[in-house]
């Protein structure tokens, strides 16, 4: 019997082109794997079956009626909790948000289901994606299922940990400063960051306004190249959304050709302070590429070193006002204060909002009240944002030399859980690679690259491309994960240890 | 306890007043500023809301371009720069009926900026008017926050009251505030022209077609900032900022108060503090709100949700090619055109008649007869319910049809009045009105006639004062004639009978 749990996205969606098998039955297998293995993984926050299993059964009807459909129709998709969707709990991970059905789709859900694909559920992640390891979720943690001990990234660990443990063949995540591409690094996994404005944020619940931007996790290249056509695209109610097609990125991904394309590798992120195994991964994907057909260049980027460090002031800021609403006077959780007979509305606010952040939540949002107060404002927040222009600068005049840039996704694979949880600096610093993206708004892409020689555990290759330009790390991406599994001898994940789950049990 | 006041007078005599008025207009746009909501006054509350304006986790703003389009043709009127680059930014604070906890508006960077409005006000020595110009320092755009009804306290306030409701149709209402330079040099006049900048602006605002203007319900809010400084003297005083002062009577009133309780203050040798003022319209006086400090903290930031606003030239140009004729101007054009005094001018701009009175002579109305309805019977009507003229379902065609009737000679002056009165009870247009009551001046010379006849032989007495050469005796025997016909006889027909067939 076919395992649908193992094929690709597209496999699927060629099956159930060919009546092969029904959406009932691809949704179900995957539901059966979340029922199994996700007690260990804890991915999702919550699994919706019986909606998932209608809309494949409307899909089914709908394909047997030789109604056309969508690319991905009737392949389930698992959906970051930082969307809102329309009846279906949405809690971005906190104990604020916690049972709160919101009363509207995202338009990225909307996208989902306008495609005909079963929404399987809603993953864990960071509170508010605010954190490297997902450990920062008010439900628990969720483990990496290479190994259940050590951390699945953040704040999308979920959606990855899903695709990575066969849970769903496809989910959606969201970047911010790295929580789609650092997640697929350490899980051996394919995330994209569509240049800023390529995907509506309408419905996402914003961490940084400025930074945020949805995307595909996938197990291929092809996988999300696919979802990011599904979910990608102007749209009115997000003003910052650009009002253009959606970039060729299929078309792309099916190129997978690199010769005459010149890559770029940034002297200031080409391997110091990166784990020797992840250095030596790198440079060896960067040796495919040029095997490949492709010329590397070294360029400079001077300004990324600033990038952290102006990312956790812009970062802090924004969220600082957009969390700002979370006060329980109309939603969510209310608190009211310990003693107090009859509260005014402010000491609610105040007893809410200390019962339902968390620490990490608290730590951004007193950093970004600080940032924007009056006399530090133009110090912290206008030199964050000067900081930003001369990134920006920097990939500008890098893409005049190349056509993409490479770096090593994250530093490290997957660490402990727990390990990094008492010292925030060496959390941030996860996102060093992964930053300057998000601050000058270029698509983003890591795909895994390999095991790591010292600990055996996924490695992920970042993809930087100029903005509108999404395309090419499709084109990149593709050429090198072919490379890499002739290679292999097949996708990385087939050598992940198979998670004993409820089957010991059976 | 109330605060010490001195005489107005003797305050300017020592005090030179600065005033600082910011208005608040909510534009008539159809939608809200940031999201499709209908802005309709009076609906059941919470139904005009949507996630953008609840600020529902996840919803995103986008700009409502006719509200931008208002902003820049108000900046224009206003003689104002129109910025070709502008943001909005988010002011934070914590309050329930914000529901983001953060207001959308503009910062240092509004649309408009540098502007004035000419504002006519009496000449100090008080024998004409003069125009005093009023510089505007900015005008920019923002939301308007829910409404807040505080239940259970004696002051209606949030303090002392047992539990609030808040009403969200009219968050995210869109707002132009209009905030001007320091107005000095206005001396004893200070709250005239506090008034008539505001009565001017409301008129600009309602010429514009861009607001409802209507004060009452708080469409047009003003924020009155006074401080006062010694005669002869630079430095402006420290200021207080009287708030949502919601009648043109009522500006002019708060400032006068506001200036007699801080010279009391001064002369006593106190210190303004410089805070937010409540107005309390039924005693006449300002109370202690909230201190206000400079270092009121908003953290302003550039809004990341919202693209900046950077309307094209052509845009602009094209927007300043649809502003109306400056009310002003066009008051002076109509008085000509209609012949009227300036006092009866002044009554018909003072009963809010104008526009009516020229759709009333559209519609075929003499503008005597026109100004006579308008000011007269339906003004006096409005006044005594405290309504306006335009609420009694009367339409300037209706006004043009009596007064139609009237100079065709079919109704005399108190017959128009009930029919009139028939208009306002929805029986129908002047016509019909008319018809269906019977009313309908005796035409028959022949009936007049008899009447005449007969009330002469019926008051021997009064005829012969008449033919005696007492000719204003004759009004008793009109009386008598239009008392046989019911009323329904032309009095002045009936007055050159009798006094041919006497004299």
């Amino acid at each position: 019997m076919t395992d649908y749990t193992r094929m690709t996205a597209a496999d699927i969606a060629a099956a159930l082109a060919a009546g092969e098998t029904t959406s009932v039955e691809v949704t179900q297998a995957h539901l059966d794997r979340i029922a199994e293995v996700d007690g260990d993984v804890h991915a999702f926050l919550q699994v919706d079956a019986e909606g998932a299993l209608a809309t494949a059964r409307a899909v089914d009807e709908a394909r047997a009626a030789g109604k056309e459909l969508g690319p991905l129709a009737g392949v389930p998709v698992a959906v970051k909790d930082v969307l809102a969707t329309e009846g279906l709990t949405t809690t971005a991970g906190s104990k604020i948000l916690e049972g709160w059905v919101p009363p509207y789709d995202a338009t990225v859900v909307a996208k989902l289901r306008a495609a005909g694909m079963p929404i399987l559920g809603k993953t864990n992640m960071d509170e508010f994606a605010m954190g490297s390891s997902t450990e920062h979720s008010a439900y628990g943690p969720t483990h990496n299922p290479w190994d259940l001990d050590r951390i699945p990234g953040g704040s999308g660990g979920g959606s990855s940990a899903a695709v990575a443990a066969f849970e769903a063949p496809l989910a959606i995540g969201t970047d911010t400063g790295g929580s789609i591409r650092q997640p697929a690094a350490v899980t051996g996994t394919v995330g994209t960051k569509p240049t800023y404005g390529g995907v509506s944020r309408y419905g996402l619940i914003a961490l940084a306004s400025s930074l945020d931007q949805a995307g595909p996790c996938t197990r291929s290249v092809l996988d999300a190249a696919l979802l990011h056509e599904v979910i990608g695209g102007h749209d009115v109610m997000d003003s910052t959304s650009i009002d253009a097609p959606v970039p060729p990125v299929v078309e792309a991904a099916r190129k997978a050709d690199v010769k005459g394309l010149k890559i770029g590798v940034i002297k200031e992120i080409s391997g110091e302070g990166f784990q020797p195994g992840v250095k030596q991964l790198f440079d060896e994907s960067v040796q495919l590429l040029v095997d490949r057909g492709a010329e590397v260049v070294e360029v400079s980027c001077p300004s990324f070193e600033k990038g952290l460090a102006a990312y956790y002031l812009i970062l802090p800021s924004e969220a600082s006002s957009n969390l700002a609403k979370f006060d329980g006077m109309r939603y969510g959780l209310r608190v009211g204060p310990e003693g107090v007979a009859s509260p005014s509305a402010e000491q609610v606010m105040a007893a809410t909002r200390d019962a339902g952040f968390g620490d990490e939540v608290k730590r951004r949002i007193i950093l970004g009240t600080y940032a924007l107060s009056a006399g530090y404002y133009d110090a912290y927040y206008g030199q964050a944002q000067k900081v930003r222009t001369l990134i920006a600068r920097d990939f500008a005049a890098a893409y005049e030399k190349v056509d993409v840039l490479v770096t090593p996704t994250a530093p490290t694979t997957a660490f402990k859980l727990g390990e990094k949880l008492d010292d925030p600096m060496a959390m941030y610093l996860n996102d060093v690679a992964t930053i300057p993206a998000n601050l000058a708004g270029v698509p983003g892409m890591s795909i895994p690259n390999g095991l790591a020689a010292e600990d055996g555990l996924p490695s992920g290759f970042q993809i930087l491309a100029p903005a509108t330009k999404d395309e090419r790390l499709y084109q990149v991406g593709a050429a090198l994960e072919a490379a890499l599994q002739e290679k292999w001898g097949g996708p990385i994940l087939a050598q992940a240890p198979e998670l004993a789950g409820k089957a010991d049990a059976r | 306890m109330t605060d010490a006041v001195v005489d107005y007078d003797e305050a300017l005599q020592t005090y030179d007043p600065v005033m600082g008025l910011e208005v608040h207009v909510e534009l008539n746009t159809k939608t809200k500023m940031f999201c499709g909501c209908s802005t309709v006054f009076g609906a059941e509350p919470n139904s005009q809301v949507c996630p953008v304006c609840l600020g529902l986790p996840g919803a995103l703003p986008v700009v409502n371009a006719s509200a931008v389009e208002s902003a820049i043709r108000l900046g224009l009127a206003l003689h104002g720069s129109i910025a070709d680059w502008s943001r909005f930014a988010r002011k934070n604070y914590f309050y329930p009926d914000m529901p983001k906890n953060f207001q959308t508006s503009q910062y240092d960077e509004p649309i408009v900026y540098n502007g004035y409005l000419d504002v006519e006000v009496p000449t100090e020595s008080g024998d004409g008017t003069e125009v005093f110009r009023v510089e505007i320092e900015r005008a920019h755009m923002e939301e308007d926050t829910g409404k807040s009804l505080h239940v259970g306290g004696a002051t209606g306030r949030i303090q002392g009251a047992e539990y609030s409701l808040v009403d969200y149709n009219r968050a995210g209402i869109p707002l132009i505030e209009i905030v001007t330079k320091p107005i000095v040099g206005a001396g004893t006049r200070a709250p005239q022209i506090a008034r008539a900048y505001v009565a001017a602006l409301r008129d600009l605002l309602k010429a514009l077609d861009i607001s409802d203007v209507k004060m009452e319900q708080g469409s047009v809010r003003c924020d009155a900032n006074v401080s006062l400084r010694p005669v002869g003297t630079e430095k402006f005083g420290t200021r207080t900022e009287t708030k949502n002062v919601n009648s043109l009577r009522s500006i002019e009133r708060a400032v006068r108060y506001e200036i007699s309780r801080q010279a009391a203050v001064l002369d006593a040798g106190g210190t303004i503090t410089q805070e937010t003022r409540h107005w309390h319209e039924d005693t006449g006086i300002t109370t202690a709100g909230r201190p206000k400090s400079d270092a009121d903290d908003y953290r302003y930031f550039p809004e990341p949700d919202l693209v900046p606003v950077a309307p094209a030239a052509e845009l602009v140009e094209k927007l300043g090619g649809t502003l109306p004729e400056p009310p002003a101007q066009r008051r002076k054009r109509l008085q000509s055109d209609w012949g009227y005094s300036d006092l009866e001018m002044r009554d018909v701009i003072n009963a809010g008649a104008v526009d009516l009175i020229e759709q009333t002579v559209a519609e075929g109305a003499s503008p005597a007869g026109a100004r006579k309805w308008w000011t007269g019977e339906l003004a006096r009507r409005a006044n005594v319910e405290g309504r306006t003229v335009e609420d009694f379902g009367v339409t300037p065609a209706h006004v043009a049809e009596l007064d139609g009737l009237v100079k065709g000679g079919r109704l005399n002056d108190s017959m128009a009045r009930q029919v009139l009165e028939g208009v306002m009870a929805g029986e129908g247009a002047p016509t019909a009105v008319a018809d269906a009551r019977g009313l309908e001046l005796v035409q028959d010379d022949g009936a007049l006639e008899a009447a005449v006849d007969k009330v002469i032989a019926a008051n021997p007495d009064v005829a012969d004062k008449v033919r005696g050469g007492k000719l204003n005796a004759a009004g008793a025997l009109i009386g008598q004639v239009m008392k046989e016909l019911k009323g329904q006889a032309d009095a002045a027909k009936a007055r050159e009978l009798i006094l041919a067939k006497l004299t």
